[in-house]
């Protein structure tokens, strides 16, 4: 097995967590996001589709999914940056006696909010939401999705059947939003115990009823923390904005090469601004005509613009998955992403200019960003 | 009865370090087995088994040389002086 290369970070530093089909890694900068040191792999061979920084309570904790193709998989967090990680030995994310289940994969971790510093949240495959009161010590699964009518006729997508998006919402500590693979949007307003879906004016090319009350395969949703009322949502086919806290989706597809593809990033103080990176057809699912190219609005998605600058723009059929895109909290915001061809790109201007920050990497499945 | 199980090199850590782990107790099955297993390490139970007590997908176990995938599953029954092989099986890519 590899030995991890370990890296340091100082107060300030910017920390990208990758997570690849073959371990997780770890990328250390200074704020100028202009060289980037690496560390790992850690838990090579694993899965890790999961990653999370929290920093609340005074903590400098990474959090951790790795899936073994043997023997499973569970959380795992590091207080050094990844020198050492916990191993616990009861797998601290289990499905409970009844529900018939098995945790298959570990789609998201999220930390949440800072009034709740105790609280994560993590979501998993079969599509399920559990959450921890006790900073992770122990986690539960909620119930009310899990037992909710319409669970037995959601549908596996490409990835499986995953619960890979959970949006706190910033302002209201009942209201959360989750995202499946396939089965569309869910919130709740009474801190989980009950959810309804939420799609309205959301896609389903793939079924007879084009804009069914839930069964959309929604790839990404994103909220801004400026406005929680903005939300944009990258969809199987279908590019979307809803100015309501999700409760209505508008088409925003507007001069882009593709409405399909799977990662989205919303600027963190700039709720008309946000990222993306089309893909060619749900069959090819590569970048269109061999060029990487993100793609920017800053006017909420009445236009878009193609950011190339240092990509390559020849013979590069890309494919960035749902979770491989992040942006970070500095000014101007660094914007980041993963390929499945295992490179990792990082523009410290907002996408205006892009450099190479590892190429060679196992396929990338998740990116993750945290200011020391 | 006594059995013993060898455990592969990335469960060690579970079983304080040991390449094999040699158990005394009542067992008429694989499963019951297994069961004086974790009581002896519960750490190794939830790396081989699923929730629902299957044993994980990509995870062999030999009784006696015999793959129990073959040779009743769980319910192989196990003789006194056994030794039970646990593997993780080829795959990966």
């Amino acid at each position: 097995m590899p030995i991890p290369q370990n890296i340091t970070p100082q107060r300030g530093d910017v920390l990208l967590l990758v997570g690849t089909m073959k371990g997780a890694f770890l990328f250390r900068a200074d704020a100028a996001r202009a060289k980037w040191e690496r560390g790992g792999p850690y838990f090579p061979g694993s899965a890790v589709y999961a990653l999370a920084y929290d920093d609340r309570a005074g903590r400098q904790r990474l959090w951790a999914g790795p899936q073994s193709m043997h023997w499973g998989a569970l959380l795992r967090t590091s207080d050094d940056f990844g020198l050492t990680w916990t191993n616990p030995e009861e797998a601290n994310v289990k499905f409970p006696e009844g529900t018939d289940a098995a945790l298959k994969n570990i789609w998201q971790i999220t930390p949440g909010r800072a009034s709740e510093p105790d609280t994560l949240y993590c979501g998993v495959e079969p599509a399920a939401l559990f959450v921890s009161r006790d900073a992770g010590v122990t986690w539960s699964l909620t119930e009310g999705l899990w037992n909710h009518p319409q669970r037995p006729r959601w549908e596996p997508g490409g990835g499986g059947l995953c619960l890979h998006t959970i949006l706190l919402d910033p302002t209201d500590a009942n209201r959360i939003r989750i995202a499946v693979s396939t089965a569309g949007m869910y919130v709740t307003e009474d801190g989980g115990a009950t959810w309804r879906p939420s799609n309205k004016g959301v896609r389903a090319d793939f079924l007879p009823e084009k804009y069914p009350e839930f069964g959309q395969c929604v790839h990404k949703v994103v909220q801004s923390k400026q406005n929680p009322d903005r939300m944009f949502l990258q969809n199987h086919w279908g590019l979307y904005r809803s100015d309501d806290r999700g409760e209505s989706w508008t088409d925003i597809a507007n001069g882009v090469p593709s409405d399909f593809g799977f990662a989205m990033a919303v600027h963190p103080r700039d709720a008309d601004a946000a990222w993306i990176v089309p893909l060619e057809s749900d069959e090819f699912r590569c970048t269109p005509e061999g060029k990487l190219r993100v793609y920017r609005t800053r006017d909420a998605g009445a236009s878009w613009q193609a950011m190339a600058n240092g990509l390559p723009q020849e013979s590069a059929f890309e494919t960035v998955l749902r979770d491989a895109m992040a942006v970070d909290a500095l000014d101007p915001a660094g914007v980041y992403f993963g390929t499945r061809s295992g490179k990792l790109f990082a523009s410290a201007d907002q996408g205006e200019h892009w450099t190479t920050v590892a190429d060679g990497l196992p396929p990338v499945v998740a990116v993750k960003t945290a200011v020391v | 009865m006594s059995l013993t199980f060898l455990i592969p090199g990335p469960l060690r850590e579970l079983a304080a370090n040991r390449s094999d782990v040699r158990v005394n107790g009542a067992a008429s099955s694989v499963s019951d087995a297994l069961s004086l297993l974790w009581s002896a390490h519960p750490g190794l139970r939830d790396r081989v088994l699923t929730e629902r007590g299957d044993v994980r997908q990509h995870i062999n176990i030999f009784v006696d040389g015999e793959s129990i995938r073959y040779a009743g599953g769980l319910g192989m029954p196990v003789r006194d002086g056994a030794e039970i092989v646990i593997l993780p099986a080829l795959s990966g890519g």
